[in-house]
């Protein structure tokens, strides 16, 4: 398992950008990505949909984790 | 419910919203349109006295109060703030000079669009080159910085002050100025425009409805989501209009609008770039605010001021046409967001935060 992204306190789209990012970069594997608003959740989920990457997260507290897996 | 399934039933709803409220008082094409009601607010104020467009619009109240309460309700309510402050406010001013000299934020575009007024996409291609500009700044790296967490009475405070203005509208006392004549003079039943509102914003929250988000998304990321909200506001705005005979296709003499396409597409590109710059236009600046960043109130207030000085200064279009000064503020405001966007971007390594290795 590797770093963690931090995309707490961006707007969308960086979050997203982010996470695109680090797709590109790694081609497959896990990939985890920390964000704090409900939007950014809803649109890396959608976009990891649409890159044919597994997703999952779980909440603590205002803050959402995502695990992506290729 | 499906994502897709769910905006686009916002989307039919709000077209619809924006066409009953036309009927029942709301100036043509302005059923629903973010800049306007806010440079009303900013009249009815007395921040600007250009005495057609001064009027407490309660659509803007209801929609931060829906989307208040359902951030609350949804559990995404965040008190968030500290990315680049001032520098939200000054594109935010700017912003609103753009929408002035096109005469419309981004939803009233798809609205004029849909009543068959062509400056509208004249517009609309000033809008997407806008958007271009500033993707090809996100993909250089540009960002306005973290947000971090506020205590949270922050938040509240954008809501308190729409609550404020909503007491203001209803208890009518001297200091505030409405329209006895000109666009600021028409508009639906107080309750009407405020049960709208509420709607709208109900709708906007869950769906994060946002058309310079929409034309982002899908070039960025090929994402369509955003863009399926505004194609079904068009097609119904566009069904009512046509069902009521209010569809008129043409340049001339359309409502509320002039035929300048210069500046119909350079207005439009300072608001589109501006806009995607702070991440959402007018609307989800709106809804932002009210889930609690105060990075998106700053916003929405640098809009309500960038309107007073739009109004004082003579700088707002016409239907006769845009005043010199307004296009000299067009030109610097572009010159201002691509320095902005310059300034802020940085190599694209150096921007991705690492919280911890290794973590599992």
């Amino acid at each position: 398992m590797g770093e963690i992204k931090d995309a707490r306190g961006l707007l969308c789209p960086e979050p997203v950008l982010i996470t695109k990012r680090e797709m590109d970069r790694t081609g497959s594997g896990t990939l985890q990505v920390l964000v704090d608003n409900a939007a950014a959740r809803e649109n890396i989920i959608r976009l990891a949909k649409s890159q044919k990457w597994s997703v999952s997260f779980e909440q603590d507290g205002e803050e959402f984790l995502l695990t992506l897996n290729k | 419910m499906n994502q897709k399934a769910l905006i686009t039933i916002a989307g039919v709803v709000v077209g619809a919203l924006a066409i009953a409220l036309v009927k029942l008082g709301n100036p043509a094409n302005m059923g629903i349109c973010i800049a306007c009601f806010l440079r009303d607010i900013s009249g009815g104020l007395g921040l600007h006295r250009a005495n057609v467009v001064q009027y407490i619009r309660p659509e803007i109240l209801g929609l931060v109060i829906g989307a208040f309460a359902t951030s609350l309700f949804a559990k995404d309510f965040r008190a968030r703030g500290g990315s680049s402050t001032l520098t939200r406010f000054i594109l935010a001013f700017f912003a609103m000079f753009g929408m002035l000299v096109f005469l419309g934020c981004p939803l009233r575009m798809i609205l004029r669009l849909a009543a068959g007024d062509m400056n509208a996409l004249v517009g609309l291609a000033g809008l997407i080159a806008g958007v271009a500009i500033g993707i090809a700044f996100l993909n250089k790296g540009f960002t306005l910085g973290r947000a971090v967490a506020q205590n949270k009475s922050n938040g509240y405070i954008f809501p308190a002050i729409i609550v404020t203005l909503l007491i203001l509208l209803l208890a009518k006392p001297a200091f505030i100025f409405f329209s006895e004549q000109g666009p600021g003079s028409m508009h639906a039943a107080v309750g009407v425009s405020l049960a709208a509102g509420l709607i709208f914003g109900v709708l906007a929250q869950r769906t994060r409805l946002c058309l310079v988000g929409g034309f982002r998304d899908f070039f960025m990321f090929r994402d369509n989501y955003l863009l399926y909200g505004f194609i079904a506001i068009f097609l119904v705005a566009m069904a009512g209009n046509l069902a009521l005979g209010s569809f008129k296709l043409g340049f001339e003499d359309q409502p509320i609008a002039h035929s300048d396409g210069l500046w119909n597409f350079l207005g439009m590109t300072l608001a589109g770039f501006t806009a995607l710059l702070l991440g959402g236009c007018p609307l989800r600046q709106l809804v932002s605010a009210s889930e609690g960043n105060t990075d998106s109130a700053i916003t929405v207030i640098g809009l309500i001021v960038g309107a007073a000085f739009a109004h004082n200064f003579g700088l707002a279009a016409s239907p006769k046409g845009v005043p010199a000064a307004g296009q000299w503020v067009v030109v610097i405001g572009l010159v201002v967001a691509l320095l902005v966007a310059m300034f802020n971007s940085r190599i694209v390594s150096a921007q991705q935060g690492v919280v911890t290795s290794g973590r599992n």
